[in-house]
């Protein structure tokens, strides 16, 4: 279902993803996991047509975004590491602008979204601006909002990012519940081990752009000789910390908190 | 169709519902109108110029037009990261549609905003020579605002910071608006000056607005119109290509 060869990526002279090669059936929950600055979102990015690979190649229900950018969109339903959903409009008014962008005929796309947001828990917010939404339930609402248009692929970046322990078992039942009735394929990042360990059915390390381990999360603690995954995790990725450069998006982060982040 | 409708949609939609956000970005244009329109209407007076308020009143209306615009677009800098505009750019749609939508939506706003300024001048005391001058401002209104909402559109897909912002602010949109002529006549300037005004879009949207609502262009409503029209398809085609090529 989604497939990478060898794939790269320069920025200038910092090479952030370097020779990654990886396979997703359809149907697997795949974990890709690294530190700070892996290359684990760039690596989303190219897989979801936001960003043209130096070289590799690359296939999405085998179509290549770089040339069939349209139709591979079509295919996929994302959740970014960053909100994406519009604070000034409602709940209802969000999903809704969801459907007419992936062209979900009207009544269909009435009878989903009731049904998407009764099975999340926001049918009774619907008439609610969303920047009166706890992070939560924001992060409820991208999940509903991916899941619209019946996507075969779910991409989810770091979706548990700053949620209570309530929500992110809340996300991930959900998430599960779809990949075994819908069939959808998930391929997800996460800091946290023990969410990947519990999800995933496959797994992925990348450290500095290139993949150092994949496999079951069994294969991985075998081969690092670890008891759970977050040891194999360390003993694959040093212990070190990373520090990443602040970039424009780190700024704006900070300034978004100064700010209160609710403007949006 | 639909999604360039959707988009233009959300834009005006967010802009009603964020009425303090409103109600601050009348405050500029009524500072300039009350404080220079009376404080320097007198010496404007003596110099056989007539009512400087009545003189003001359409560059302080091209002034509301020309921020709302450009902000509407430089929004896009903080849409991208945070904002909703990464969903539409995964969206199965041409680029080009979310560009107009969003253009559209940012010239509409803008353009309602010139006609409260207008509304707000006219309370102040300012009146237009005849009741026929409001449809044809309202076309001067509606062509400055779809220039510089393009514009707008074309430096927030641009500009990578925030730091960027206030490079842009102080070297480009505020030189616009005090080259424009709109506190002051463009006759008889000295040359470099004179040059200046006439490069600046802006110029020929205030000299429209005057033509049509005083009765005082001075370059001539239809070469404002013409120039206008020109510059717009210009800012559309230079937007568009700065939207195509956003990377997130």
């Amino acid at each position: 279902m989604i497939s990478a060869q060898s794939l790269n990526k320069a920025f200038g002279a910092v090479q952030a993803v370097a020779d990654v090669s990886f396979e997703v059936p359809a149907g697997e929950i795949f974990a890709f996991l690294g530190p700070n600055g892996a290359g684990k979102t760039t690596t989303i990015q190219m897989l979801t047509t936001l960003l043209r690979p130096t070289s590799g190649r690359i296939a999405i229900d085998g179509l290549d975004p770089g040339a069939q950018p349209l139709e591979v969109r079509r295919r996929f339903g994302i959740v970014f590491q960053d909100p994406s959903v519009d604070g000034d409009l409602t709940a209802y008014e969000n999903m809704d602008l969801h459907g007419v962008l992936y062209h979900v005929p009207r009544r269909i796309r009435a009878d989903r979204i009731e049904m998407l947001l009764k099975l999340f828990e926001l049918w009774d917010r619907r008439k609610s601006q969303v920047k009166t939404f706890s992070g939560g339930m924001r992060r409820r609402l991208e999940i509903a909002r991916g899941l619209l248009h019946t996507p075969k692929i779910l991409f989810l970046d770091e979706p548990t990012l700053g949620l209570d322990p309530q929500s992110r078992n809340q996300l991930w039942t959900h998430v599960r519940h779809l990949n075994e009735t819908e069939g959808v394929t998930v391929f997800l990042t996460t800091h946290y081990m023990d969410e990947a360990e519990r999800m995933a059915h496959r797994v992925a390390i990348i450290d500095h752009g290139k993949i150092v381990a994949q496999g079951t999360p069994q294969e991985l603690r075998a081969q690092t000789g670890s008891d759970s995954l977050e040891g194999a995790f360390l003993k694959l990725t040093g212990s070190t910390i990373r520090d990443e450069r602040a970039d424009a998006a780190d700024q704006m982060r900070q300034m978004g908190r100064m700010w209160g982040g609710n403007r949006r | 169709m639909s999604v360039i409708y959707a988009l233009w949609l959300r834009e005006v939609k967010r802009y009603l519902r964020s009425r303090p956000q409103i109600i601050a970005s009348l405050g500029q244009p009524l500072l300039y109108l009350l404080v220079l329109g009376f404080g320097l209407g007198p010496v404007f007076q003596q110099s056989g110029q007539g009512s400087y308020l009545q003189f003001i009143a359409p560059g302080v209306i091209g002034m509301g037009i020309l921020f709302t615009a450009i902000f509407s677009g430089i929004g896009l800098l903080w849409d991208r990261q945070f904002g909703f505009l990464k969903e539409t750019l995964v969206a199965p749609v041409p680029r080009l549609q979310i560009m107009a939508g969003r253009t559209l939506g940012g010239a509409t706003i803008a353009m309602i905003q010139g006609v409260l300024v207008l509304a707000v001048c006219m309370l102040a005391g300012f009146r237009p020579h005849g009741f026929a001058a409001v449809p044809l401002a309202l076309g001067f209104m509606a062509l400055i605002a779809v220039v510089f909402a393009a514009l707008g559109t074309a430096i927030g897909s641009t500009l990578r910071d925030m730091q960027g912002f206030q490079l842009i602010m102080n070297f480009l949109v505020m030189p616009i608006f005090f080259l424009s002529g709109a506190l002051f006549p463009l006759d008889n300037l000295p040359g470099a000056l004179a040059i200046a005004t006439r490069l600046d879009p802006l110029s020929y949207g205030i000299d429209g607005l005057r033509g049509a609502l005083i009765d005082l262009a001075h370059l001539g409503m239809f070469l404002d119109a013409t120039v206008l029209a020109v510059v717009a398809g210009v800012f559309i085609v230079l937007g568009a290509w700065a939207f195509s090529r956003i990377q997130v």
